[in-house]
């Protein structure tokens, strides 16, 4: 199978109800790395994961990716997990059957990697918050996706959970999937950024190495957003 | 009073002894109910689910026709089956009338679209919260209402449980498309509105008091559906 990977992005932009909500944005995404999307609140980093997941039509630029069908080899995990009402088992049985896996053996290699072998027969949605993100995750990981988009996965958990989301982020990572998440969390995106793609007001500020983006941000926004004076 | 004493007791020595008149009207009733919801899910529910989920010209006529039905007497619907299956109407060649299959076909339409409009209003619901995820996973539209369907399955349950009782308690349609023929086309409804005028006190009230019971335990299964979902955290 040929990979989706690098992805060419040239003047992509999205408007809705009269409204330019991303405009201008060019970014090469290469294999490998972890992108992390930075940007205060309402910057348009969900709406930029949606276009590259195929969610939502660009209504300017384009998107080039190195295989046709990319949305088959890609997996998205949402801020709030999203979970049939069936068994925290079914539930990635059902992701895998629709990309034509029908292997049982997968789904208890996901819930082992994700610590949720105990709970597979539990319904998924009376697992706390933090366990129904790692189902998301386990969902996502099962498929065995060339890239994974995160939208502020650990928005809504604990530090524990966090934490834990993290490792299991960075294991799919190890495991050779390229990770695209989003976080207004200045702290994760400094323990899990390889590279840094800030968005300010619809626009792709400044992309740019991790090192480089903490160390000297070059744009205003980016200083402000750093010390904290952007609220997110 | 003492009429009234005496036509209590002889209702619950029908019920308790299974007198076959009374059995046979049950058990017609509860066949004609029965079939009715099964034709009336097996059509309402993908209608519900096409209207819910489908962009297609000629909808909201659909979604109006199908909200009209329901504010619709079920006398006047009993009215209109009639005129059909009336030896001079359309499908009067077929010879319904007066049989319990064109009282299944009355009930049929009458619940028809209550759970059309149930099953669409749910599995709208259920595509805001699950439409995306589905995208995502890469789910086509017939599958996707496929899971819809089956995630909403509790509170589809419920509204076939509603349409079941709002069948059973039914009478005007049944009784024009029926004829309330003894051990043909009699049901409880037809059976209570006619025969208590006919001297048949203890046989109306016994049919009565099964209706009650019929109706407590739709209730309770609701109920219960509704318990069932919230502990698995399905609703
Ligand atoms: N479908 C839509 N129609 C109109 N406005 C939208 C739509 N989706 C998002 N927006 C707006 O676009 C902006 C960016 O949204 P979003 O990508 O969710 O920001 P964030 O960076 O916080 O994830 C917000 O102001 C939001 O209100
Ligand atoms: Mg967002």
């Amino acid at each position: 199978m040929s990979a989706i990977l690098p992805l060419t992005v040239e003047g992509l932009g999205f408007a809705a109800g009269g409204e330019t909500l991303l405009a201008g944005i060019g970014f090469a995404l290469r294999a490998g790395m972890r992108s992390v999307v930075l940007g205060p609140n309402g910057a348009g980093k969900s709406l930029l994961l949606r276009l590259l997941h195929g969610l939502i039509r660009p209504t300017a630029g384009s998107m080039r990716w190195s295989a046709p069908e990319p949305a088959r080899v890609q997996a998205l995990v949402f801020q709030r997990p999203v979970l049939l009402r069936r068994s925290v088992a079914a539930n990635i049985y059902y992701a895998l059957e629709l990309r034509g896996v029908s292997d049982a053996g997968r789904v208890d290699e996901a819930l082992a990697r994700t610590g949720l072998t105990a709970l597979a027969d539990r319904p998924a949605r009376v697992l706390s918050g933090g366990e129904q993100q790692r189902l998301a995750l386990a969902r996502a990981w099962a498929t065995r996706p060339e890239l994974l988009l995160l939208d502020e996965p650990t928005a809504n958990l604990d530090p524990a959970a966090t934490r834990a989301v993290e490792e299991i982020v960075a294991a799919i990572h190890a495991a050779g999937t390229k990770i695209v998440m989003t976080t207004h969390d200045l702290g994760q995106a400094r323990r899990l950024a390889d590279e840094v793609l800030f968005l300010h007001r619809g626009r792709l500020v400044e992309h740019r190495p991790a090192t480089e983006f903490f160390a000297a941000p070059a744009s205003e926004a980016a200083r402000a957003f750093l010390k904290g004076d952007l609220p997110w | 009073m003492d009429e009234l004493a005496q036509a209590a007791r002889l209702a619950l020595r029908l019920i308790t002894e299974f007198d076959s008149a009374l059995v046979d009207i049950i058990a017609r009733s509860l066949l004609v109910t029965a079939s009715a919801t099964v034709l009336a899910a097996a059509l309402g529910l993908p209608l519900g689910a096409l209207l819910a989920l489908a962009r297609f010209p000629g909808r909201q006529m659909l979604l109006v026709t199908v909200h009209a039905l329901m504010a619709l007497p079920p006398v006047v619907l009993g009215l209109l089956v009639y005129l059909v299956l009336s030896r001079a109407g359309p499908l009067g060649f077929l010879g319904l009338l007066y049989t319990p299959t064109a009282m299944i076909i009355a009930q049929t339409l009458l619940i028809l679209p209550i759970l059309a409009a149930l099953a669409s209003q749910q599995i709208e619901e259920l595509a805001r919260e699950y439409g995306e995820l589905l995208r995502s996973l890469g789910a086509g539209p017939w599958h996707a209402a496929a899971t819809l369907l089956w995630e909403g399955r509790f509170a589809l349950a419920t509204a076939l449980l509603t349409g079941f009782g709002r069948a059973a308690g039914e009478v005007g349609a049944v009784m024009i498309v029926g004829g309330n023929i003894d051990r043909a086309t009699r049901v409880m409804t037809t059976a209570i509105a006619l025969e208590t005028g006919r001297g048949q006190l203890a046989l109306a009230l016994a049919l009565g008091l099964v209706l009650i019971a019929l109706g407590v335990g739709v209730t309770v299964a609701t109920f219960g559906l509704r318990a069932l979902a919230r502990r698995l955290s399905a609703a």
